[in-house]
């Protein structure tokens, strides 16, 4: 495999739009597990899914970036939107939304200790190789893939799609006959 | 491009994620956390994806099956905080020790 020196690095474009893009990315989702506004938390997720969506993009995974946008952005934000809207307390029982410090130190040590030994395990094992130089992908050549080879999990995976959904209405139906769930 | 510049950013996501599951309280937002860690999982399948160039694209594939089952996911997840709301008029996790011993 090519490697690559930092200096080289710099000097190729692709590389600044990305760094155009992991700081948004990273600061949203900083946001998102921090931010003391429910509804600010859940608009910086769009910022950090934009931002993965925008990595497909440049990755050459065009559908899979554009069905990110449509279904995170447009559907499960949306979703959670809706959610937060619901069970929002008017007496205000719910204004604290994250524990006090006697979680949150262990909590940030667990989650750098992990980045640490994820980045320690995957710079040791890749360095810095290079991505070789890729064609995007087609479309129809993801359908292809999708509707031949992976058929049968695809069949699964909208069947447990219409389990869901039809158990979440079953779920969130409200009884109007009072009967005891 | 390099590959390690991608995996460290799904390694930054996946550690927030695990960070906003542990210390947020409002189901929702625990809910939100861990998109935050399978979008993670997705940057890794797609780039692991190009980076060996695989002709069935399968680690494109997985990652929508991943967005699937992630709508799945908070589709029913957000049912059940529904429903916990509304017997309990609270959204946050820690108040459901109903089986507490």
């Amino acid at each position: 495999m090519e490697t690559v020196t930092l200096t080289d690095w710099f000097r190729e474009a692709a590389n600044w739009a990305f760094m155009l893009i992991v700081f948004p990315t990273l600061f949203g989702a900083w946001r998102t597990v921090t931010s003391d506004n429910i509804v600010r938390a859940v608009l910086y997720l769009v910022v950090a899914l934009g931002g993965t969506a925008a990595m497909f993009l440049m990755l050459g995974a065009a559908f899979v970036g554009w069905t990110v946008v449509l279904v995170y952005i447009g559907a499960v934000v949306i979703l959670f939107l809706i959610g937060i809207m619901i069970t929002r307390a008017p007496l205000g029982a719910d204004t604290v939304l994250s524990h006090g410090s006697d979680v949150k130190v262990p909590a940030a040590l667990l989650s750098v200790v992990l980045f640490g030994v994820i980045a320690w395990a995957m710079v040791a094992a890749f360095g810095a190789n290079m991505i070789e130089p890729f064609e995007p992908t087609l479309t129809s050549d993801m359908a292809n893939v999708l509707f031949d080879r992976f058929v049968v999990p695809f069949e699964v995976v909208s069947f447990v799609l219409l389990a869901a959904l039809i158990g979440g209405i079953a779920i969130a139906r409200k009884d109007d006959e009072g009967g005891e769930r | 491009m390099t590959i390690i510049q991608f995996i460290i950013v799904g390694a930054a996501l996946f550690s927030m994620g695990l960070y906003g599951v542990i210390t947020r309280k409002n189901a929702v937002l625990i809910l939100a956390s861990v998109e935050l860690m399978l979008a993670a999982v997705n940057i890794n399948l797609v780039s692991f994806d190009t980076y060996l160039q695989d002709q069935l694209h399968s680690g494109q594939i997985f990652a929508l099956f991943i967005i699937a089952l992630a709508a799945a996911e908070v589709g029913i997840g957000i049912a059940i905080v529904l429903m916990i709301y509304r017997n309990r008029q609270s959204a946050d996790v820690d108040e459901l020790n109903l089986m507490k011993g």
